[in-house]
């Protein structure tokens, strides 16, 4: 439950670092996405437990802050939680490998759900230009800082849960 | 007598050989000759003046290495601290110059509007939407629909606001339209943008003279911006016979990769049309 609960800052914090910082360092017109990092990066780990109330938390905090609408980005999180718990268990022998491959698979889903998201809302975007200039810049840039969220999150993760000495 | 003519000719000998050798060195023949024996001897004065100096700086150095040390110290944290003040300084300037623009801007305009200024604070954290979030909110009397410009011209409209923040739609946004004015011809036509953030007038008549180089303008159609206001500049136009309309690049005059301060028109209320629009009466 507490852990759960610092779920809350520990967003918050992340969120004021994408909005003021990650979302302004473009590269075309793609940005890094900071919280779905994090998201997957903790839905990976294998000793987590509170998994899908993180991603909860963090779906819930964009989707307040973000214009994005229908809550496409709740939705969007609670997929790549379920994806991410998936293929934990079947691969969790390589996290690095399941890290940049959810990365991959969470980036083209979360912008998949977006596009969609205002396609019904009546902005339909140009699919080729939204793929060429928006998705796979996006998807470079959290390919790179995949990595060092994941050794961020791995070592949060051995901090709220520490290896039992028997 | 012997001895004496020996003795001229030994010196005539030697003066011809000398003004030979000076004549020679003047006229350059002997520099190579010069040169490869110099040369070793400049390296040997080279080393000798460096191994002197060294000495000399090491007998003449104060003996107090820890006080020059600890004053080293001293010196590099001033100067440590100094550029410090200086970046903060910098970034201050910049900043108090953009509020200056503003400020110029809101005491030189003649329409007389009521004006916040608001820091941008943040991005939207999703690529494909084009919106910037304000530091100014409710508590400061911002509503939502009120128009954001900056000292150059359109920026957006706020669209949600809570106590302290706003979010600001830019006109760049997939889903904004704008109606604008076209001069000098005073053309009406729609400003739309795009995923690139790009910005395009669309539905121009075909008839309009149309022209890289033209004002776009705010025209105050729709009642969801003020007219007059300054959006860009035609770069390019696209115009095809087998159309029913023009359409355009356009330039920003705002920067919006760089947006710091903007001003939020608060004497502004964008008409809301919903109660003319007709429902279906069963």
């Amino acid at each position: 439950m507490l852990v759960s609960i610092l779920g809350i800052p520990i967003f918050t914090i992340l969120l004021m670092l994408q909005l003021a910082i990650v979302s302004r360092l473009p590269l075309l017109q793609g940005t890094a996405d900071l919280l779905m990092l994090f998201v997957i990066g903790w839905a990976l780990h294998e000793r987590v437990k509170q998994a899908w109330q993180w991603a909860g938390v963090a779906g819930i905090l964009v989707s307040l802050v973000s214009a994005t609408p229908f809550f496409a980005p709740l939705i969007a999180f609670l997929m790549i939680t379920a994806i991410a718990r998936l293929l934990q268990r079947q691969v969790w022998q390589t996290p690095i490998l399941a890290m940049l491959l959810m990365t991959f698979i969470g980036t083209i889903l979360y912008h998949g759900i977006t596009y969609f998201a205002l396609f019904f809302n009546g902005t339909a975007l140009p699919i080729q230009e939204s793929i060429s200039l928006v998705t796979l810049p996006s998807t470079l840039l959290n390919l790179i800082l995949a990595l060092p969220v994941f050794v961020l999150v791995n070592d949060l993760a051995h901090w709220f849960y520490p290896v039992e000495v028997i | 007598m012997k001895t004496t003519g020996s003795g001229f000719w030994q010196t005539t000998t030697l003066l011809l050989v000398g003004v030979g050798l000076v004549l020679f060195a003047l006229s350059g023949y002997l520099s190579p000759l010069v040169g490869s024996i110099l040369s070793p001897l400049v390296n040997i004065q080279e080393w000798l003046a460096t191994r002197y100096m060294a000495v000399y700086e090491f007998i003449t150095v104060p003996r107090d290495v820890a006080t020059l040390r600890a004053r080293n110290q001293q010196l590099e944290q001033e100067v440590t601290s100094l550029q410090a003040q200086i970046i903060e300084l910098q970034q201050q300037l910049r900043e108090a110059q953009v509020l200056y623009a503003l400020l110029d801007f809101a005491r030189s305009n003649p329409q007389g509007g009521q004006y916040v200024a608001a820091a941008v604070i943040g991005k939207d954290p999703n690529p494909f939407l084009k919106y910037v979030f304000i530091d100014r909110g409710s508590d400061d009397g911002l509503r939502r629909g009120m128009p954001v410009i900056t000292n150059q011209g359109l920026v957006g409209q706020i669209d949600a606001v809570t106590a302290t923040a706003a979010r600001v739609r830019l006109i760049t946004d997939p889903s904004s339209i704008v109606n604008v004015r076209i001069e000098p011809h005073r053309s009406e036509a729609q400003l739309v943008g795009s995923v690139t953030g790009d910005l395009t007038v669309e539905m121009v008549s075909q008839e309009a003279p149309l022209a890289p180089g033209d004002l776009v303008l705010t025209s105050g159609l729709g009642g969801t911006f003020p007219a007059d206001l300054l959006i860009g500049q035609v770069i390019s136009v696209r115009k095809q016979s087998n159309e029913l309309f023009q359409s355009a690049a356009v330039q920003p005059v705002v920067d919006f990769s760089t947006l710091q301060a903007v001003l939020v028109i608060t004497n502004f209320r964008p008409v809301d049309f919903t109660p003319l629009i007709p429902t279906t009466v069963p």
